[in-house]
């Protein structure tokens, strides 16, 4: 009898296995539970389950007036809470059709491109981490503490600042500021170059990253990718140029997408070079920002009582994730009826069983750490 | 495109569908046929679903309202549905795969069921979870699962 023969191959069960990513898991950037169909290394499906970190944002905005939403909004995007207080309150005034001061749209601005920097170093640290590359998340997570700093001398706060409001900000920039994040931006820009030198270029992280996880731009539309995500697939896509809301429409900043340069358009590794090439569009944006902010009241828009108009609407902001929406529909009272918030990273993430599909485990972790997602605006 | 024509080639889709120049929103009262609709919509190049919003309007009234943008013509558009409470919408995932999820959330959220759609069943809350919180007659549970759920939170402050 041959060799072959003496195993029943009929009676070899080859289903798949099902692999528990998560919710304790520090690839899944928070509590995000991943169930891997596998087939054995390779995956054959992906099924994420969200929403333990799911807090009633917007029900309980149902019950609280426009300005009290405010620090609940900094708490859904943890990592850039500026940019959420941002666009909730361009959101209001669109609804009250609030003039702004030229000087409080400046530091918005202002404050707004810092926390990109402060988001998109954060992404090169954790994603470095996911592929194996320690050393460049402890470097740029020392100069985001300095940004952290700078933010803690403006509002008091580390993380969650409540300091854009619905017709202003909270103050007027602190004394030194503006020097103190020049002497930043100087000193950041040479550090930039260092992790640029290695990461960028490193034979194991482009091993780990490029060719992995191919977005194409039309399934990255379809799915609702924005952000980031979508402009590595190659799309000109920044509501910051598409539909310039704030001052954008002044400034002189580039729109970095990705070629390419290392595998195909719209892979993990173009993910990476967006994000650290934006950094460096911030820091322009940044400078010409200092060059001509005005003197001026920050309060002198506050309104006294925020009651917008009775209608619906729907703004637009391009957060550190992508397009991040707020549909809010108003009665006239000073409770909204409806907020919705559209974030990003919640379609962003409904691409992942898509493109996971035929990968290894090891290349689900580079792939999710790709798409930069933050649980907390996930889930809501 | 400019903006007539837009709204003249969306309004003339369908006799049903109702144009509001003030707030410039389509709105759609006979959902039955809104997956048609919504091909026509997508053949028009909106093909980035921005957001689906499940609202709503009191008195066993419900609403959904679809943000779409077009990435080429860069035009957008709101379309608002509105329905009885019970009714089933047909569903667009098969449109934009953007309405998979958000589907998904509409339903968990504020009940509101959807035809055709792969994978129906909550996202956010637990599979066993009661009612749907963003009704506005929406009352929390006493208990879940054995555990208690206090009502009164003055004393976490």
């Amino acid at each position: 009898m041959s060799k072959e023969n003496l195993i029943d191959k009929s009676s070899i069960n080859t289903d798949d296995m099902i692999l528990n990513m998560g919710p304790q898991h520090p690839s899944t950037h928070g509590v995000l539970r991943l169930k891997i169909h596998t087939d054995g290394e390779v995956v054959s499906k992906i099924e994420p389950i969200i929403g333990y970190l799911h807090r009633c944002f917007e029900k309980h905005s149902e019950n609280l007036p426009y300005e009290q939403i405010v620090p609940f909004t900094d708490r859904c995007d943890y990592l850039s809470s500026m940019h959420m207080s941002h666009a909730y309150s361009i959101a209001v005034e669109k609804m009250m059709d609030i003039e702004i001061p030229e000087r409080v749209e400046y530091i918005r601005v202002i404050v707004s491109e810092l926390q990109r920097i402060a988001s998109h170093a954060f992404f090169i640290g954790v994603f470095g981490l996911d592929v194996g590359a320690i050393t460049p998340f402890t470097w740029v997570f020392r100069d985001r503490e300095r940004i952290i700093d700078l933010f803690e001398t403006l509002t008091g706060a580390r993380l969650l600042y409540n300091y854009v409001w619905p017709g202003g900000v909270s103050h007027d920039l602190p004394e030194k500021f503006i020097t103190r994040t020049i002497e930043f931006l100087d000193y950041f820009e040479p550090q930039l170059i260092e992790v640029d030198e290695l990461l960028t270029t490193n034979k194991i992280f482009i091993e780990r990253t490029a060719d992995i996880g191919v977005l194409d731009k039309d399934i990255a539309i379809n799915y609702g990718v924005t952000g980031p995500a979508l402009r590595a697939s190659g799309v000109d896509f920044d509501l910051r140029k598409n539909e310039p809301y704030s001052i954008y429409d002044k400034l002189d900043f580039d729109v970095p997408v990705g070629r390419g340069e290392m595998g195909t358009v719209g892979d993990s590794w173009d993910r990476y070079i967006v994000r650290f090439l934006e950094i460096k569009e911030s820091i322009k944006i940044i400078r010409q920002c200092f060059k001509s902010i005005p003197e001026g009241d920050v309060h002198a828009a506050l309104p006294k009582k925020v009651r917008p108009r009775k209608g619906s609407t729907y703004s637009r902001f391009e957060s550190s994730r992508g397009e991040l929406g707020y549909y809010i529909i108003s009665d006239g009272k000073n409770v909204p009826t409806r907020l919705k918030m559209r974030s990003p990273a919640f379609s962003n993430l409904s691409v992942l069983p898509y493109l996971s599909e035929g990968w290894m485990i090891s290349d689900v972790i580079t792939i999710l750490g790709s798409l930069d997602i933050v649980l907390g605006e996930i889930d809501r | 495109m400019s903006k007539k024509t837009l709204t003249d080639s969306i309004s003339s889709i369908n006799e049903s569908i109702a144009y509001d120049e003030e707030t410039n929103i389509f709105s759609l009262k006979e959902v039955g046929t809104w997956l048609d609709i919504a091909t026509e919509i997508k053949n028009l190049n909106f093909n980035y679903l921005m957001c689906i919003t499940s609202i709503d309007m009191e008195n066993s009234q419900l609403a959904l309202a679809y943000n779409l943008h077009s990435t080429e013509t860069k035009d957008s558009i709101e379309f608002n549905l509105f329905f009885d409470k019970d009714t089933e919408i047909p569903s667009v995932e098969s449109l934009w795969r953007t309405a998979d999820w958000h589907e998904r959330e509409a339903y968990d959220m504020m009940g509101i069921k959807f035809i055709n759609h792969p994978d129906m069943k909550r996202i956010l809350l637990p599979q066993d979870w009661e009612g749907y919180p963003l009704r506005k007659n929406y009352k929390v549970a006493d208990y879940y699962h054995g555990m208690y759920i206090p009502k009164d939170k003055t004393s976490w402050e």
